[in-house]
């Protein structure tokens, strides 16, 4: 667990990046720090490993007071990663990924050995670790900095907008795979980007800093969405937060029914029944069948665009189960958003 | 002037002008003992100094202020007024060329630092680096390049200026260039320049193949965007 106490960072030249910060961070879980530019959520990143030394307060990693620490060595404990990836340039990936247990003097042999591992870890192909940082993608470094973050397996992961410089397609497959990772080695995490979507899809908690370095709100994304605490967090999720809401529930509680027979619709199948198109006469409509799994924000939007108003339900292999109506999904994100508002 | 060219060739070429003590083989190996220790004591100076700033980001003022004045420095003056002080010995000469090549050799050190990417530098410090590791493991590999370039530049610029050795009656190929002045002998100046400019191109294309030779593999890897600093 990571706690801050009464945190207070005031740069050389008089500006305030953080202001009296108490926050804690649990254990096993992300922390998403969230704001707009000039918020001090980097800053506040910065001051667990100590890139940035706190004016007054203090902050313990494990219950261990960060400022009593040797700095070199708290950060070889703490894995970081920063949105450039800052690989470096003349080392081979692998020699990247075992930066850290070289320092800690493992040995070559075990340090690359290591390192390999973790290529796989990350969804990488093993020969690339014999290539040099500026031959992969942007997304491929990216992956290589979290590998090389994960190396000594520290207990806790600090992330500075590591998916910021790559493209949406590939942000969401690295958001993906950071979940997928977390399901495995349940790090303590703490996230910092301006990008509140991002936020909602990987937080388990949120923190809202404003402008000043204020703490604004800290809660699961959900009760942030259904009860943000004052405008400020109100605008900084939009105006969709609450169809953001519906993103984190998924559809496995909406009753469905048999799908109709005689309707001018017709729910075309193939032969091992999935769903193909809604058909009628000569008009054909693509359909996007739905998994429990998915969300709610997705049905709905499925409903809205089905000229039936019928949702799709498929099981894993995608062969229909049911179809769910407008209505019961209308109903069920309604009532995920009273549940919000009573709950926490 | 053909004549002369033809003298030229003869004196060059002649076996007894490349034996004996006062011979091109002497004369040589002398201008190249100067310029390397010069260059050398440079090095020690201007490496360290060079990267000092570069690491530290402090005194980058003094690096500029360097360049120009090496730019500005007068050598021969330097050699005169040192020689008044300390009087006949090698030390005016020695003096002269390593005020001569720390400036380029500091210049390009410290570009070659400041060229290092800062996200590669934070993220050095950020794994747990101290800040000598970061100095040797990231920072110095990176600026390498650059600060070959350095070396190579004061090289050549000490080896053209070796000459001046002999102005104050030591060896060199200058000897030529001050003998011949004084003698009327017009082929053994033009000879002894000749020599001159052939041992700095000769030298500059040995390092500059050695240096790529050391770095092709990874020239493309490395951070760009420093360009090197002359200053002369």
């Amino acid at each position: 667990m990571i706690q801050f106490d009464a945190v207070h960072k005031r740069f050389p030249n008089g500006t305030t990046a953080v202001h009296d910060l108490t926050l804690r961070m649990p254990e096993g879980g992300v922390t998403v720090l969230v704001g707009s530019s000039g918020c001090g959520k980097t800053t506040t990143l910065r001051m667990i490993n100590r890139m940035v030394e706190p004016t007054s307060g203090t902050i313990r990693v494990g219950g261990k007071d960060v400022q009593q620490q040797d700095a070199a060595e708290l950060r070889r404990s703490i894995g970081y990663v920063i949105q450039q990836s800052g690989l470096f340039p003349h080392r081979t990936v692998l020699d990247n990924i075992a930066t850290v247990p070289l320092l800690l003097g493992w040995g070559r042999r075990k340090a690359r050995t290591k390192a390999a591992e973790l290529l796989e870890t990350v969804g990488l192909p093993a020969e690339t670790g014999r290539r040099y940082p500026h031959q992969l993608s942007g997304g491929q470094q990216q992956r290589v900095g979290v590998a090389r973050a994960l190396a000594a397996d520290p207990p806790v992961l600090l992330m500075d907008e590591p998916f910021g410089a790559v493209d949406p397609v590939v942000r969401t497959q690295l958001q993906d795979e950071l979940l997928r990772l977390q399901k495995e080695l349940s790090k303590t995490i703490v996230f910092v980007t301006h990008d509140i979507d991002e936020a909602v899809r990987l937080g388990d908690r949120i923190a809202v800093f404003r402008t000043g370095g204020h703490l604004v709100q800290c809660a699961p994304p959900d009760e942030l969405l259904a009860r943000p605490a004052d405008d400020f967090v109100a605008d900084f999720l939009g105006a969709e937060r609450g169809l953001k809401l519906l993103s984190l529930r998924t559809l496995a509680d909406v009753p469905q029914g048999p799908a109709p027979a005689g309707g001018t619709w017709t729910l075309v199948l193939d032969e091992a029944r999935r769903p193909l198109h809604w058909a009628a006469d000569d008009t054909r409509i693509p359909v996007r069948p739905l998994k429990d799994t998915d969300s709610l924000l997705s049905a709905l939007n499925e409903s809205v665009a089905s000229p039936t108003g019928l949702v799709a339900r498929v099981d894993a292999d995608g062969v229909l189960t049911g179809v769910s109506s407008r209505d019961d999904i209308h109903e069920h994100a309604g009532q995920a958003h009273t549940e919000a508002r009573v709950a926490a | 002037m053909f004549e002369l060219f033809k003298n030229l060739g003869e004196w060059l070429v002649s076996g007894e002008q490349w034996t004996g003590p006062d011979g091109i083989a002497h004369r040589l190996a002398e201008h190249l003992q100067y310029s390397l220790l010069a260059t050398l004591i440079a090095a020690a100076i201007g490496l360290p100094l060079g990267l000092l700033i570069g690491h530290t980001g402090k005194g980058a003022f003094l690096a500029i202020n360097l360049a120009s004045f090496g730019r500005a420095l007068p050598t021969v003056g330097l050699v005169v007024l040192v020689f008044l002080a300390s009087g006949l010995s090698m030390t005016p000469v020695y003096v002269a060329l390593v005020a001569l090549a720390v400036p380029a050799i500091v210049t390009n050190t410290y570009a070659g630092m400041t060229a290092v990417d800062p996200d590669v530098k934070d993220a050095a410090r950020g794994q747990g680096m101290r800040g000598h590791q970061v100095l040797f493991r990231v920072e110095l590999p990176l600026a390498l390049p650059l600060i070959m370039t350095g070396l190579r530049l004061a090289l050549i610029q000490v080896v053209a200026t070796a000459t001046i050795a002999a102005y104050v009656s030591f060896g060199g190929l200058g000897r030529y260039v001050f003998d011949g002045l004084a003698q009327r002998d017009l082929v053994q100046v033009l000879g002894g320049a000749v020599l001159v400019a052939l041992v700095a191109v000769a030298l500059d294309l040995a390092l500059s193949g050695l240096q790529r030779l050391l770095f092709l593999p990874h020239s493309r890897l490395r951070s760009s965007g420093g360009t090197p600093t002359r200053t002369a």
